[in-house]
């Protein structure tokens, strides 16, 4: 277990370090103590590694992670995992604005809530909350799953494409060209496996689907009042 | 960007610390808001006297015979206490708008930056450790404050466009956004008789909040109504002789987080803000809701959650 303290020793000497680990290395493990909030932390891996934050991080924890495992034991500021490509974040506690915007790929788990703007734009990423989630949640999200075990705030799918939402609890209000869908036993599945992989309990069955209606795919005259 | 932070106290045996623990937050802030820097402290309350803090550039001159001057203007006793480039005055509560006319003919550089009972506001342009040692903010005690880290967008970079702004008895604001109804709104405050002194967005809303409750609106209300009548983004703190409130726009782009323990409430545009805080590991920690207005008071029994006012 190699241990960073990132008070004593910078950001840049951290990420640094965790950027030059590839897939050969044997420091799989490490662990940053004193985060006090700070921005960037752990960002742009690309290595099977495991980086535990003993505390609560600033903007852009775990941003642009491939390969790697990244914990923050405490809450995350805005944009967390944004653009993930693969690997996991999990945080154990809240998740500020815009988490795992635009991620690609990867698992990033909120173990508390999530405020606005979660996996706005997101593009492949799957992001699993188990409370709550804010206002204009996925907007624009493009491919992926977002799954909420709790509630979802006010206009949520706002002008979707493709991605799939998955919300336990109630939704406050669907965004434009969101709608909600059948639940198909391919769905069960996809959510079997994302609340497994999580860490949650919740069941599949008491879930709902929303997805898009794809009204607003191509610019239509007609609907020029929607966009 | 900008940053915000902001203590109120429910435990007052920290009061002498207030200036300590807000100056290390602000200073934390620095990098939303390298322009200038202010701080609206509440502190000690002298029965029946108005405090003015009142800011020159040119202090040695002005400052000298200051308090005789305005006594004598006045005709009533007035005492002052200077540091740096503000000075405190302390005048006979109902003397406030003839010692703002007097102030004007005897020392026309000098700039009102607050008053009120127990309010004293100081602000000027530089990096926040730079404002901070100038005033020695971090010796002042108090009930509650709020400070401001201030990256400029909607108006120059001066010390009278920097936050917080106060524009009623006892009342300040600061604000991490842009107004962009000001213009508008400001012309109208100023036909309704708000004094309103510069051309920054923010004073308007400081002023928009005044006026409401010069209406007869409660703080409360006052925020509530801002929600409609304000256009563009902000992060709202707002002080008050009894407490602060925080309200945001319902986009809520612009960053807050709040923390709570039996002994203050504590608000930072960053968590970093509010790390060095004692017995931060155990606090609750939480995002304020967009469009809703939290609000703690000294008057009331200490609350252990938010409540909207």
């Amino acid at each position: 277990m190699q241990t960073y303290d990132l008070e004593e020793n910078g950001l840049r000497g951290l990420n640094a370090a965790l950027q030059a680990q590839n897939a050969e290395t044997n420091r799989t493990r490490w662990e940053v103590v004193n985060p006090k909030g700070s921005h960037a932390i752990a960002v742009g891996l690309d290595a099977p590694i495991e980086v535990t934050v003993k505390g609560s991080t600033g903007y852009y924890c775990g941003g642009m992670n491939q390969q790697a495992t990244v914990r923050v034991e405490g809450s995350a500021g805005p944009g967390v995992a944004e653009n993930m490509m693969s690997g996991q974040v999990i945080i154990n506690g809240d998740a500020s604005q815009y988490a795992g915007a635009t991620g690609h790929g990867g698992l990033l788990v909120i173990k508390g809530n999530a405020s606005s703007r979660c996996g706005i734009s997101m593009k492949g990423i799957d992001i699993v909350v188990h409370g709550n989630i804010g206002h204009m949640s996925a907007f624009m999200a493009q491919a992926g799953n977002l799954v909420v075990c709790g509630d979802a705030g006010d206009a949520l799918g706002d002008s979707l494409y493709e991605a799939r939402l998955f919300v336990r609890g109630s939704v406050k209000s669907l965004g434009a060209d969101c709608i909600k869908k059948e639940m198909r036993p391919e769905h069960l599945e996809i959510l079997k496996d994302l609340l497994e992989r999580a860490g949650s309990d919740a069941k599949p069955e008491e879930f709902k689907r929303y997805g898009s209606a794809r009204q607003l795919y191509n610019f239509d005259v007609d609907k020029s009042a929607a966009y | 960007m900008c940053g915000i932070v902001g203590l109120f106290l429910k435990d007052q045996s920290l009061a002498p610390k207030l200036g300590d623990m807000l100056t290390d937050m602000l200073i934390t802030m620095t990098d939303r808001g390298p322009d200038s820097a202010g701080i609206a402290i509440y502190g000690n309350e002298s029965q029946g006297k108005t405090k003015l803090t009142v800011q020159s550039p040119n202090p040695d001159e002005d400052f000298a015979g200051l308090a005789e001057d305005l006594g004598q203007a006045l005709g009533v006793s007035v005492t002052q206490s200077i540091t740096d480039t503000h000075a405190v005055l302390e005048i006979p509560g109902d003397q406030f708008e003839a010692a703002r006319a007097a102030l004007a003919e005897i020392r026309p550089s000098i700039r009102l930056m607050s008053r009120g009972e127990t309010l004293e506001i100081y602000k000027e342009v530089g990096l926040p450790k730079d404002v901070a040692a100038r005033f020695n903010l971090s010796g002042m005690s108090g009930t509650h404050g709020i400070g401001h880290t201030r990256m400029a967008t909607e108006s120059a970079v001066t010390t009278m466009g920097a936050h917080p702004f106060n524009t009623g008895p006892d009342q300040c604001l600061v604000h991490n956004g842009s107004l962009s109804n000001h213009n508008s709104l400001r012309r109208k405050l100023r036909r309704e008789g708000v004094t309103i002194q510069t051309e920054n967005d923010t004073e308007v809303g400081a002023a928009y909040l005044t006026w409401k409750m010069m209406n007869g609106a409660t703080l409360g209300e006052a925020l509530q109504s801002s929600l409609d009548d304000l256009d563009g983004f902000f992060t709202f703190l707002v002080g008050t002789k009894d407490g602060f409130g925080v309200v945001r726009d319902p986009i809520a782009c612009k960053p807050a987080v709040m923390a709570e323990t039996d002994q203050y409430v504590a608000f930072g545009s960053e968590y970093r803000a509010l790390v060095n805080l004692p017995g931060i590991e155990e606090a609750r920690v939480w995002e304020p809701e967009p469009s809703t207005v939290y609000f703690w008071s000294h008057t009331d029994s200490p609350t252990t959650h938010e409540k909207a006012a």
